[in-house]
């Protein structure tokens, strides 16, 4: 698998996602600055997280315009997987990938903490290598994290099975204080309707070495590395689960 | 981005005539949604007591300034600037004031 990991000014994950596909799965991956035109020879975009911009105006809403995108753009239409991870998701929320916005955490505050998470569609490209229900500890750290649509758009993706990831409490229950920032329906990820292009907030990335407390997000990079591969996902979620 | 050009910004050599003009662009939370800095000033409005005070929304002004040949024309390019950037249609309503020539 060849992932491209797209850097915008302001970006400050790009380099964990490196780390994370080739010095862990041992897959390739490369940088593109956000001033190139051209997405090539690419498998997987990454949009990393990071402060854009500065998050200037809003989360996203500038480098949404980077020469990049255009490009970023037609590889999503014509089917290629595209995964954003937190400014990544408010990117493509952004550029309209992904339905709805991302606001001000309801707290006001920047949160980097660890959360759980619960896998709600195990048969998406990024999440075959885990199961329904699986509950993720994984870590956030943002300032604009609260999911918003209206209620149509929120009824579809609950429809659609496009709802991938929910903040949930240590017993995998769906609980207004196990939600972070105010996400509504507590979303932390969704996906597109083709299923080719995920947003999430939560940072799979920081989540792939028991010295870094979980690697629940290793499933992640796995599901989408087996998928270009084309051998069904092995299941990696230890028992334990850094839980 | 300018409207059409007038009789009464076509000097008399043909040129279409174009002025600086100041353009605020409010922009606010959308209503019913969530605004945590609007709730958080409410608060300490309260704790002052100001009790007079039912809601406070948040939002950001924008102050611009940009020819155009017209005012009609500042407002639509404004606008589509609101539509293409400056708002986000999820989260946010804009409305367009011009305040006349710089």
């Amino acid at each position: 698998m060849q992932v491209a990991i797209v850097t915008f000014p302001g970006s400050n994950c790009d380099y964990d996602c490196y780390k994370a596909i080739t010095d862990i799965l041992g897959e390739q991956a490369h940088f593109v600055w956000h001033r190139e035109s051209h997405i090539d020879g690419a498998d997987l975009v990454i949009l990393p997280g990071g402060f854009s911009y500065g998050d200037y105006l809003r989360a996203g809403a500038i480098a949404r315009f980077s020469p990049i995108m255009a490009s970023v753009q037609d590889f999503a239409v014509q089917g290629g997987a595209v995964l954003g991870i937190c400014n990544g998701f408010q990117i493509l929320c952004e550029a309209g990938l992904l339905p709805g916005a991302l606001i001000r955490n309801r707290s006001l505050k920047f949160l980097g903490q660890r959360v759980r998470v619960r896998v709600e569609n195990a048969t998406t490209r990024y999440t075959s290598a885990y199961s329904e229900g699986d509950v993720l500890a994984l870590h956030i750290a943002h300032g604009e994290g609260g999911y918003v649509a209206d209620a149509a758009t929120l009824d579809r993706l609950e429809s659609n099975g496009q709802v991938v990831f929910r903040y949930v409490d240590r017993h995998g229950q769906v609980t207004d204080e196990a939600n972070p920032n105010g996400s509504m329906r507590n979303i932390a990820g969704i996906i597109n309707e083709a299923g080719n292009v995920l947003g999430l907030m939560p940072h799979p990335e920081r989540s792939v070495e028991a010295i870094l407390g979980s690697t629940d997000g290793l499933g992640l990079f796995a599901s989408i590395r087996d998928h270009f591969a084309g051998r069904p996902a092995a299941r990696v979620l230890s028992a334990a689960g850094g839980r | 981005m300018s409207g059409a050009a007038t009789d009464s910004n076509i000097e008399p050599n043909g040129k279409v005539q174009v002025n600086e003009f100041l353009v605020e662009v409010r922009i606010s939370p959308r209503p019913g949604l969530l605004d945590p800095e609007g709730k958080a000033i409410h608060n300490a409005l309260h704790s002052l007591e100001f009790d007079e005070v039912e809601d406070v929304r948040v939002g950001k002004l924008l102050r611009m300034k940009l020819l155009a040949d017209s005012e009609a024309g500042a407002r639509e390019a404004a606008e589509q600037m609101c539509r293409k950037l400056l708002a986000n249609p999820v989260t946010e309503d804009f409305d367009i004031a011009v305040a006349g020539r710089a």
